[in-house]
């Protein structure tokens, strides 16, 4: 070695730089991989989902004869029973029955075509013969096929027939279920983490709840579904797959949540508040109730927002009791079997039709949509009543 | 002073009135406690009276649904674990790494991008990676192993580990993120300004410092791997598969429990509580992780004085 003239000279210090860089860059790539796997994700979703939102539909035309009354399919061209949806076919006697007026009449509609045709036109797997195959493509030549928003995807509830089945009710049950939930859950959680913030004395019994409280934010959602089926159903016997059922497995998730961030709401108003309102000789529950509690209500709201959207995302306890029946109709009652949106995806992900995997990361695509704007919706909250004291 | 008393009576009455119905409220979650692990228990006790505990512990024969059923959860518990392990491997270096460039390195502006951009990916619905996973990463783990002459199955643990993996990544990265934080800035300036560099800082000082805090984040992790559900119901497989090898078909506890209860058994039958003796082990194994975990992070709260964690 060389001898050095000054006294700290590090012979190694090169070979130091560039091991900082080099572990600099690493942790660079970690989070680049991080950032990386959500954008392949969201942009695998769109690409597969994006389609749903569009829906094949052929222009026909009707003949409403008595014989159609009976059998629909003779309406229209027999050329056309296999590219045209059966649902479509089935609505027809029905609606003769309504209006008498339409026997012996004529009518050109656009028609739901078969989820087979739409496959076909968004260029999927499909298994159209060569003969439907040229009928399609012929009628695409006459611009006689067009591809429509699918206002069904909204508008109807579950159902057998790919091109048929919608999110309705779907979306009708998330709102039962998270109604239940939210009213359960918001009031209780907050009335505890006052109590644990405001009044509890630093004891065993407190430590014991708060350790609770740790504990149920991290058991498996799942074991809160094995809760449900054996008390809720079981034990008390409400009514199986029910929202009031779902709603109440989810209270009990949510509630650590919706606890853990109101603490720590509470937690972040000085105490010199507290103190002043000692000094002008309220009571502790009027110095909580009319300071300390307004104060700390954004950031209440902002993590019971975002315990809203945990909930609403959460489908492993809901299986459990039930919630995954297929639901033709929305549920218009708390006791009713309904689903949610995460089960109906789920349902929709496990259907071998081609059609049900664009129809699942459309529902994915909502469903992400909505949980998106909540979690927006609290950063700007926190970030809007953000004080610092 | 004498005036204000009777009023002064009804306050104090209200008090202790709305303090009781709250200490009624704060015992919600123990009774939600031991709601589990009664619920669970009794299940789980009726049905190792109908098929032995050993058995089920260290048997590698499971065969529900028939007439001579036997209920050995061996083959289970190897596929819960190398699906746990496969996620782990990839949660724990990308969670950390990402915590260490976001409070490390990263500017105040990139650091305001970045959380959201991982509080998005953490709020993803198990559902929606499940999906992920059995129709995009499980076929495309196919299509890489045929090219490089390896069979895989559709339902290959690796698929569901490494989404399972994705999944956590921000459950680690934001409590590590937390944790470094929260180590003394003048733990950092000592190890500067005797001439360390900012990465030997980091793997010298920093991270010893916040280890037990990471190392509560990983166990935490470990936890919620173990109880994840629809990821492996959607992913993974229903053959109880007792393998070594990464890219065969594995169930895990979750799949289990979801497939015993979802069938049309009759609710008494060694089947349906098979579910629940699994849920059992389940729910004593997260237990001990999770207490484990909330005892470190006390410790290192503890040592540094941090009340905000």
């Amino acid at each position: 070695m060389k001898s050095d003239p000054h006294p700290f000279a590090d012979t190694h210090l090169r070979k130091r730089h560039r091991r900082a860089r080099w572990f600099k860059n690493l942790t660079l790539f970690a989070i680049g991989l991080s950032i990386s796997f959500l954008f392949y994700f969201l942009t695998d979703m769109v690409v597969k989902g994006l389609p749903a939102f569009q829906q094949t539909y052929i222009k026909v035309t009707i003949h409403y004869t008595t014989q159609s009354q009976s059998n629909p399919f003779a309406a229209l061209d027999k050329s056309y029973r296999k590219i045209i949806s059966r649902a479509w076919y089935r609505a027809l006697p029905q609606q003769m029955a309504v209006n008498p007026a339409l026997l012996n009449t004529q009518a050109e509609v656009w028609a739901l075509a078969d989820d087979q045709v739409d496959q076909y036109l968004k260029g999927h797997y499909h298994n159209l013969k060569p003969k439907e195959r040229t009928l399609v493509d012929h009628l695409q030549a006459k611009g006689e096929v067009v591809l429509k928003f699918n206002a069904l995807f909204f508008s109807h509830s579950d159902s057998k027939i790919p091109e048929f089945a919608g999110l309705k009710s779907a979306m009708v049950g998330s709102v039962l279920t998270l109604f239940i939930t939210m009213v359960l859950a918001f009031p209780l959680g907050v009335m505890t983490a006052v109590y644990l913030e405001e009044f509890a004395i630093d004891n065993r019994w407190t430590q014991f709840i708060e350790i609770n409280i740790n504990n149920l934010a991290a058991i498996p959602s799942i074991l809160f579904g094995l809760l449900g089926l054996a008390i809720f159903i079981n034990l008390f016997g409400l009514p199986r797959s029910s929202a009031l059922v779902g709603g109440l497995t989810l209270a009990l998730m949510t509630l650590p949540i919706i606890i853990v961030s109101a603490r720590a709401a509470l937690r972040s108003i000085p105490d010199s508040i507290r103190q002043a309102g000692y000094g002008l000789g309220l009571s502790k529950l009027q110095v909580v109730q009319d300071h300390v509690l307004p104060l700390a209500f954004p950031g209440i709201l902002t993590g019971s927002i975002i315990g809203l959207a945990h909930a609403m995302g959460e489908t492993a306890p809901l299986i459990i009791i039930g919630m995954i029946a297929f639901i033709p109709d929305s549920p218009d009652s708390f006791t009713q079997a309904a689903t949610v949106m995460p089960a109906q995806i789920f349902t929709w992900a496990g259907m071998p039709e081609r059609a049900y995997i664009e129809k699942t990361a459309a529902a994915i695509m909502v469903l992400l949509g909505v949980l998106l704007s909540f979690n927006g919706l609290a950063i700007y909250l926190r970030k809007k009543f953000a004080v610092k004291w | 002073m004498m005036v204000f008393t009777p009023k002064n009576k009804i306050k104090n009455h209200k008090e202790s009135l709305i303090k009781s119905l709250l200490i009624i409220a704060s015992t919600l979650s123990i009774l939600t406690t031991f709601g589990i692990l009664f619920s669970i228990l009794f299940e789980a006790i009726e049905f190792f009276q109908l098929k032995s505990v050993w058995y089920f512990l260290t048997g590698s024969q499971w065969t529900p649904g028939r007439v001579d059923s036997q209920f050995g959860a061996l083959p289970i518990f190897s596929g819960t674990f190398m699906i746990t392990f496969i996620a782990l491997a990839v949660a724990i270096p990308v969670g950390l790494g990402s915590a260490i460039y976001m409070s490390e390195y990263a500017s105040w502006q990139m650091r305001d991008w970045l959380k959201p951009m991982l509080e998005v990916l953490a709020g993803i619905p198990t559902v929606v990676y499940g999906f992920f996973a059995a129709i995009t990463v499980a076929p495309l783990v196919v299509t890489v192993c045929e090219s490089l002459g390896l069979r895989a199955s559709f339902n290959n643990a690796l698929a569901s580990g490494l989404v399972m993996g994705i999944m956590i990544i921000p459950l680690i990265s934001s409590l590590s993120d937390d944790i470094i934080r929260a180590v003394p800035d003048a733990q950092r300036k000592a190890s500067l300004a005797l001439g360390m560099t900012h990465s030997e800082t980091i793997q010298h000082i920093v991270l010893p410092s916040a280890m037990p805090g990471i190392v509560s984040a990983s166990l935490l992790a470990l936890s919620k791997a173990l109880g994840e559900t629809m990821v492996v119901v959607m992913a993974a497989g229903l053959r109880p598969n007792l393998t070594w090898n990464p890219l065969e078909d594995m169930t895990t506890v979750t799949v289990q429990i979801v497939d015993s209860l979802v069938g049309d058994h009759a609710f008494d039958s060694p089947d349906t509580l098979s579910a629940f003796a699994l849920g059992l082990v389940l729910f004593l194994v997260t237990l001990v992780l999770n207490i484990f975990s909330l005892m470190m992070i006390r410790r290192f709260k503890e040592k540094y004085k941090i009340n905000t964690l």
